[in-house]
C-alpha cells in the first residue's frame, strides 16, 4: 500500500512538474515555492517606513506594502501557506544580504537612485521625499543662503550630504559641512548646537523632530536642496519573474486606493509606539504616483 | 551570490566631486594615518608618565597611576569618544562649550586625543610591566651610585624597560591604527568612514571594503616593518632583545 503511494505521489509531483515546464518558475519565485517562505529585510528605525514597535515587531507604511505584495506572491504560486520570515538590515548590510539571497525584499525607505539601479532593482515607488534642513527657531534661519558660513551636519553616505556639497560649491556658500554617521547622531548635533542645520530627506527630519525632546523648538525649511527623489523597495537585479509579480502588486495596492488608506494610517494618524503624529498630508508628486505607479529613478519623471 | 562585481569602481568618479572613488579612499587613509599619528605620540607621552608614577616608591604616585589606568582602560572606546565629543562641552560653562563646539575640525582633534588617552592607559601597564620586569639590583645599583630617583629612571632604568617593551608596544601601535576606525561614531570620515560611504553611494559593498582592508594591512605591515628594524637599531649584544 505505502509503496503505491509513494510511486502515485511521485508521478503527481512528475506531472506537476511538467504543467509547470510551460512557465518554468526562475530565481526568487522559485526559491520562495521551494522553501514555502519569503524573507522581508526590515530596518530598525526608520519611522514610519520600517521600525520596531513596542513589541520589538517591525511595523511601517513600507512593511505594509511588503505584506501586499507577500499576498500577491501567494496568490501567483497558488500556494495554501507562505511563510514570512523578517530578517532586521541596515544600511550596510542590506546590499550583502540581498546578494546572497538571505532577504527577498528590502522594506525600508531607500532611496532609488540611477547608480544604485547597477546593482539592484527597486519596484513602483512608495514615496517621494525631497532634501531639506531643519533648524532650530532661535537660530533664525530663513532660506538657504542664511547657512553662509555656518556648520552644517548631514548623515555621511547619502545622496543628502552629496547635495548639501554640490550646493556648498555652486553657490559659493562657505559653509563647514560635517559628515555624521547615522540621522540620530545628525540630528543631536543641532539640538547641542555643534551644527546649525541638518539637511537630510524632509520626512526623516519630520520624524526625528516629533520624536524629539522638545518638538516645538525645530523648524523645517521652505527651500530644499533637490526636487522629490523616489524611495522604492528594493529586490535582487535581473530577476525579471519576481520583478513582473512584485510590480503588478505594489501597482494594484495604489491604484485601487488601498495604497492611500496606508498612508493616511502612518503619516497623518498617531503610530506606534509613542503615539507620535507626523501629520504630513500626501504630496501632490505622490498623488500623481499612485495614479501611475513607475519605478523610475529619475526625480524629474515625478512631477 | 546575485552580485554584480565592478572592480572599476575605483576609478570612476565619486558624487562628493572630489575625484575618483579611490581618491575618496586615499583621502581616508591620509586620515587615518595623521589620526593615528597624533593620538600614538599621545598615547606614549602620557603612558610613559603614568607608567613611570606606577612604579615609583611614593604611594599617592602610584594611586595616581592606578586611577588614570582604571579609568581610561575600563571604559569602551566608544563610550569615551562619545563622551568628549557630546557630553563635555554640555558640562562646561556655555561660553566655553560653544567655543569648543565651533573648533575647526573638532572630530579630528576629539578622536586624536581620545584615543590617544585610552591607548596611554594600556602603554601605561606595559611600561611599568617593563621597569617591574628589571633586576631589583638594576635600582639598588643606581641608588648606590648616588644617582637621585630622576637619574636613575632616565639612565638606568627606562632604557632597559623600552627595549623589553618594544614589541608589545608595536601591537599597541597597530592598535591604535586600527582603534581610528572608531571615530566615525563622532562624524570623523577616515579609512572606514570614506568605505562606508562609498558603498552608500554606489552600492559596490565588496570592493569598498576589500580596498578599504588591504590599506589597513598594508600601513600595518609598514609599521611592524619599521618596528623591527627599530628594535634591531636599539638592541645592545648580550641584553634581552640582542643577539
Amino acid at each position: 500500500m505505502k509503496r503505491i503511494h509513494v510511486v502515485s505521489l511521485a508521478l503527481a509531483a512528475a506531472l506537476g512538474a511538467s504543467q509547470a515546464g510551460a512557465q518554468e518558475l526562475t530565481g526568487t519565485l522559485k526559491s520562495i515555492k521551494e522553501s514555502g517562505s519569503i524573507t522581508l529585510g526590515h530596518r530598525d528605525s526608520s519611522i514610519p517606513f520600517s521600525y520596531l514597535d513596542d513589541a520589538q515587531k517591525p511595523v511601517g507604511y513600507a512593511m505594509d506594502i511588503c505584506y501586499k505584495i507577500v499576498d500577491a506572491v501567494k496568490k501567483e504560486l497558488k500556494l495554501d501557506k507562505l511563510e514570512v520570515k523578517l530578517t532586521p538590515v541596515t544600511s550596510a548590510t542590506r546590499i550583502p544580504l540581498m546578494a546572497n539571497g538571505t532577504i527577498d525584499l528590502e522594506c525600508g525607505s531607500t532611496t532609488n537612485n540611477a547608480e544604485r539601479q547597477k546593482q539592484v532593482s527597486f519596484t513602483n515607488t512608495h514615496f517621494l521625499t525631497a532634501s531639506r534642513y531643519v533648524t532650530k527657531k532661535a537660530s533664525k534661519i530663513e532660506k538657504i543662503d542664511d547657512l553662509k558660513g555656518k556648520s552644517v551636519v548631514s548623515t555621511a553616505g547619502t545622496t543628502n550630504i552629496k547635495q548639501l556639497t554640490e550646493a556648498n560649491a555652486a553657490r559659493n556658500l562657505n559653509i563647514n559641512i560635517i559628515p555624521a554617521k547615522d540621522h540620530a547622531e545628525a540630528f543631536l548635533m543641532v539640538e547641542t548646537d555643534r551644527a546649525v542645520a541638518f539637511v537630510m530627506d524632509d520626512i526623516l527630519l519630520s520624524s526625528l523632530v516629533a520624536g524629539s525632546k522638545a518638538p516645538g523648538d525645530y523648524v523645517i525649511s521652505k527651500d530644499a536642496f533637490s526636487k522629490p527623489e523616489p524611495y522604492g523597495i528594493m529586490l535582487r537585479k535581473d530577476d525579471a519573474p519576481f520583478k513582473k509579480v512584485v510590480d503588478a502588486a505594489t501597482a494594484a495596492v495604489y491604484t485601487g486606493g488601498e495604497g492611500a488608506k496606508i498612508y493616511d494610517k502612518w503619516f497623518t494618524q498617531k503610530i506606534p509606539p509613542k503615539g507620535l503624529n507626523l501629520a504630513t498630508p500626501i504630496s501632490a508628486e505622490l498623488k500623481n504616483q499612485y495614479a501611475k505607479p513607475s519605478d523610475s529613478p529619475d526625480p524629474d519623471a515625478y512631477k | 551570490m546575485n552580485y554584480n562585481w565592478n572592480w572599476n569602481i575605483f576609478f570612476q568618479p565619486n558624487p562628493m566631486g572630489t575625484g575618483t572613488y579611490l581618491d575618496m579612499l586615499l583621502s581616508g587613509l591620509a586620515l587615518t594615518i595623521k589620526t593615528a599619528l597624533l593620538a600614538w605620540i599621545i598615547a606614549l607621552v602620557f603612558g610613559s608618565i603614568i607608567g613611570v608614577l606606577r612604579t615609583l616608591p611614593s604611594r599617592a604616585a602610584s594611586w595616581i597611576g592606578f586611577a588614570y589606568v582604571e579609568f581610561f582602560r575600563n571604559m569602551p572606546l566608544l563610550v569615551q569618544l562619545f563622551l568628549w565629543f557630546f557630553v563635555l562641552p554640555e558640562l562646561l560653562p556655555r561660553a566655553a562649550g560653544l567655543w569648543l563646539k565651533q573648533l575647526p575640525n573638532a572630530p579630528f582633534w576629539t578622536a586624536a586625543i581620545g584615543v590617544g588617552l585610552f591607548m596611554s592607559a594600556r602603554v601605561a601597564v606595559q611600561l611599568a610591566a617593563g621597569v617591574s620586569s628589571l633586576p631589583r639590583g638594576q635600582k639598588q645599583a643606581a641608588t648606590a651610585l648616588g644617582l637621585t630617583t630622576v637619574q636613575s629612571y632616565r639612565y638606568v632604568l627606562l632604557p632597559m624597560a623600552y627595549r623589553i617593551i618594544l614589541p608589545p608596544l608595536t601591537s599597541e601601535f597597530l592598535n591604535t591604527i586600527k582603534n581610528t576606525a572608531v571615530a566615525i561614531t563622532i562624524g570623523l570620515l577616515e579609512l572606514t568612514g570614506q568605505a562606508r560611504a562609498m558603498q552608500e553611494f554606489s552600492f559596490q559593498v565588496f570592493e569598498a571594503f576589500t580596498a578599504a582592508t588591504v590599506m589597513y594591512l598594508l600601513i600595518n605591515i609598514v609599521v611592524v616593518t619599521a618596528m623591527r628594524f627599530l628594535e634591531r637599531w636599539v638592541a645592545i649584544s648580550g641584553y634581552i632583545s640582542g643577539k
